[in-house]
This record gives C-alpha cells, structure tokens and sequence, in this order.
C-alpha cells in the first residue's frame, strides 16, 4: 500500500511515497542513497542500523519508514557539521575505535545518543549505553576510550 | 528482509483508532514500539492486514498520580519509565524494570503497553505489573472495562484483551504503609530479555511483620506468574535473611510442569536462578519498606 511521507533528514526535508511496508533502515539507504547507515543483522540485535530519530537513537532496521513521516531523522552522514567531524568521530579516529568499521556508524550514533543525555559516563554507563551495539572486531576496548575522549572533548 | 504486504493507518485520536479496529478486528494489529511486534513480522510469524499506529494518540503517553495511586498511558516508552520522577516516587519497581529492558535503542521505543499486550514470556513489564496488583483498562469505541493484573495474562503470547480492546492505561494502587517494590534478573547477554526475573513487592506491619507480599516471576515459564508459596511463606514473619532464603526457595515452586527450556538454559538451572533471583528482589523490596 502506497503512502506519501514527509521526513528531515540531515536537515533536508524529503517528500516521498513508500510501500507501508518498507523499512526505515531501506527507506535511508535505498531510496535517499545513504548508506551509511549499516545493516548487519536485520533482526534488531546488532545496532549496525542504529539512527537518531527525533534526537532518540532507533534500530532503523525494526522501524517503518511511515513510522518517521513527520519526524526529524539524523543518521552517520549528519553528525559532522560543514565538513567538521563530530567531536564523537574525532575521537573514535584518535583512539583507533574500530577496525572493519562496519559497527562504527551505528556505535558513534548510540555513544552521540549516550553523551547527549549523559555528558560525563563512567565506563559501566558506557558499555551499558552502547549494550544495544555488537562488534566482531574490537573487543569494545578502543570505543570505550573513544567514548571517554569524546565526553572530554565535548 | 520484509514484512508481508499491509494497510496502514495513524489515527490521531483515540475513538479513531478505536473505528479502525472495531471495523478490522482481528486481521489488524496495534503499532505501539514495534519492537515485537516488526520483527515478528519480518519473520513472517505474523502476518496482519492491517496496522493500526497509536503514537499519533497525545494522550496515551500520559503518566500521572495521586490519592490512588499512578495512571501510566499505555504508550509510556521504557525510556520516559526509567526516567520519570512520578513513576520513581510512586512505583520505583517500574522505573527500575524499564531501566533494565533491552538497550537503549529498544528502550527509546518499546511501550509498557505493548509489553504487557504481548505477554512475552521473558518480558520484564509484566512480573513488575503483577507484583504491583495493576490494571490494565482497556477500551473499545463503546466501553471501558479495567483486567486486574492477575486475570490478564492467559498463556504464552496471550493475554485477556480481545480482539477490539485497546489497552489505553496501566493502573498501579497507592502502595499504603511500610511499603518497598523491587525487580531484578539474570539477563542474557545479547539480547538483555530475562533468563529468569523476579519483582517483588512487600509491605510491613509496625511490629516489623510481613502484612501483605506480591512476588512474580518471568522468564522462566510460558508467562510471568505470581510465586504463591513464596509469599505465603513471608506473610506474617518478620522478613529475616533466612525467612526470605527460605521463601525465595519456592519461586519456581509451582512452575515445575510449564519450565522454559531453550539453547540459553535448562528448565532446571531457570527454576535454580529464580530462587537466587527472588532472594535479591525481596531483600532489596524489605530495605525499601523498612
Ligand atoms: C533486541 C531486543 C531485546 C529485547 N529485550 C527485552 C528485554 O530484555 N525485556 C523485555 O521485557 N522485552 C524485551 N524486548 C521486547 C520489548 O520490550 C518490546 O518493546 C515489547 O515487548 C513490546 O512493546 P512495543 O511497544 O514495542 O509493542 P509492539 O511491538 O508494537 O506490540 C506488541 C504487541 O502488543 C500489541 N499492542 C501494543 N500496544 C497495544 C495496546 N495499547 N493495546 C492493545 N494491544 C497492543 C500489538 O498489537 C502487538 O501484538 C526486546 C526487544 C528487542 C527487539
Ligand atoms: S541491522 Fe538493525 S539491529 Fe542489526
Ligand atoms: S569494527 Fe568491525 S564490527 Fe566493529
């Protein structure tokens, strides 16, 4: 079933028709071409998919695009501001805060999530706060530092 | 992967989403959080014709108190729970429970309502609603009637609500007294659900004595259910280490013929964790009564 939605995404307001069916995590990456937003599982266990909708992190992946329409949707490719690295994507290059990078968009956007409501974690509230997000690389190590580079830096 | 094909609606009140169901019954579905019910459709488990969204419905959110006792509008999400002074000063085994689901992706979305409504037999929601004697109220276009909590969960997946009702509030009664509520649980690691959980809530006499105690359990069996003996054992007794060692003991009591077994653990060691689980619960819920 068609359905026109209205959503802002990275500050640009786009109008589309969708399928009702149709995922968010599909809609951002299909349709408008961001794919930087991952999909790992597509079960809603891994966090890869992991997207800011009005200010509050989302698996895309368990969230209809219709479920947007009229909301404000920010993914990895809006976290820097005029070619600025986000001060959670400086750190996570300071600190080595991944390897494949294939966990990294959805991590930085659960840590961007994490410092916004919590500026000064300790390290249990930051693995608690990225414990919606797997990685098969890191051992969590470095993104817990980067973490804390990013809570000092902000 | 993709849900089956569906129509779907996002009425922006309540009677009108009340028509929508009352016109498609039982091949629609509710929308809260989605976060059962979308991957139980990814997976094609579910397949309704119909989706009917409540989060354009204001005042389903709403959470509020007083002389009776906390009114939590169904679509109250995990995370609005968890932070909610209201609910932490009224009810702290709710914001304690709803700190404790998932991450925090799932927690930013996952309703109370849609938690309860989909009875899940690990969900962490209903032992606390059990524990905390509530109501569930529950409206069609035409009435309103309330489900105490220990007539609303019927089997796995499935609890009283038919096929027309919305559930539009929780209701929690004042706790009167000397009263202290807890929840834990032993999780499992990746997807945080409950191995086995207990909420507890206990209320004492001036003599020290336990008055009245509600003890639920989840995670362990088909659905979250009241642990009887454990509280007909506290009842009475002043709540000593070893008076709620010995009660906790019969947590998975009268779940030993409906034990879940799956690849993350054997009935055996969930009924053995509910018994240290219950422990941890009722000692936290005696310190807060006290
Ligand atoms: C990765 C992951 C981990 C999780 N871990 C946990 C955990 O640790 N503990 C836990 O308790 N849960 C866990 N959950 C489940 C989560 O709590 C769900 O959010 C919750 O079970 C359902 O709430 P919802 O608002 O998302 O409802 P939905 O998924 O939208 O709906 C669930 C069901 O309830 C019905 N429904 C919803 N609202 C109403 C209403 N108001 N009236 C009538 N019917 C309604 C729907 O039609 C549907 O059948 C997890 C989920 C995921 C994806
Ligand atoms: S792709 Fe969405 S949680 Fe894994
Ligand atoms: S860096 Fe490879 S999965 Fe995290």
């Amino acid at each position: 079933m068609p359905n026109e939605i209205t959503v802002t995404v990275n500050g640009t307001e786009y109008t589309d028709t969708v399928e009702a069916r149709q995922l968010l995590s599909d809609y951002l990456r299909e349709t408008l071409g961001l794919t930087g937003t991952h999909l790992g599982c597509d079960t809603s266990s891994c966090g890869a998919c992991t997207v800011l909708v009005d200010g509050q992190s989302a698996k895309s992946c368990t969230l209809l695009a219709v479920q947007a329409n009229g909301h404000s949707v920010t993914t990895i490719e809006g976290l820097a501001t005029d070619g600025e690295l986000h001060p959670v994507q400086a750190a996570f290059r300071e600190e080595h805060g991944l390897q494949c990078g294939f966990c990294t968009p959805g991590m930085m956007i659960s840590v961007a999530q994490l410092l916004d409501r919590n500026p000064n974690p300790t390290e249990t509230e930051i693995r608690e706060g990225i414990g919606g997000n797997l990685c098969r690389c890191t051992g969590y190590h470095n993104i817990v530092k980067a973490a804390q580079t990013a809570a000092r830096s902000i | 992967m993709v849900t089956n094909n569906f129509e779907y609606f996002a009425p922006e009140s309540f009677d009108e989403a009340a028509q929508l169901l009352a016109k498609y019954r039982d091949t629609a579905k509710i929308l809260a959080g989605g976060q059962s019910l979308l991957p139980i459709m990814k997976l094609r488990l579910a397949a309704p014709e119909v989706l009917i969204d409540l989060s354009h419905v204001p005042e389903l959110s709403e959470i509020s108190s007083n002389g009776d006792g906390l009114t939590i509008g169904s679509m109250a999400t995990y995370y609005e729970l968890s932070q909610s002074a209201v609910v932490q000063k009224a009810a702290p085994a709710i914001a304690e429970a709803a700190g404790q689901v998932a991450d925090v992706q799932v927690r930013n979305r996952g309703t109370i309502g849609g938690s309860l409504s989909h009875s899940d037999p690990a969900g962490d929601m209903p032992a606390v609603f059990l524990a905390l004697n509530g109501a569930a109220v529950a409206r069609t276009r035409r009435g309103t009637r309330e489900i105490a909590s220990d007539r609303f969960f019927v089997d796995l997946l499935t609890t009283a609500l038919r096929p027309t009702e919305i559930m539009t509030q929780i209701k929690i009664p004042v706790a009167t007294g000397k009263t202290g509520s807890a929840y834990s649980k032993f999780e499992n690691k990746a997807s945080h659900y409950a191995i086995a959980g207990v909420a507890a809530q206990v209320t004492l006499g001036s003599d020290g004595t336990v008055t009245a105690a509600r003890v639920a359990v989840t995670g362990v069996s088909s659905k979250s259910t009241r642990a009887k003996r454990t509280e007909r054992i506290l009842i009475g007794k002043e709540p000593t280490a070893s008076v709620i060692r010995r009660a906790s003991d019969r947590a998975a009591a009268e779940l030993q013929d409906d034990l879940t077994e799956d690849i993350h653990a054997s009935g055996e060691y969930r009924s053995y964790l509910a018994t240290v689980i219950a422990e941890r619960a009722i000692t936290a819920a005696v310190e807060r009564a006290r």
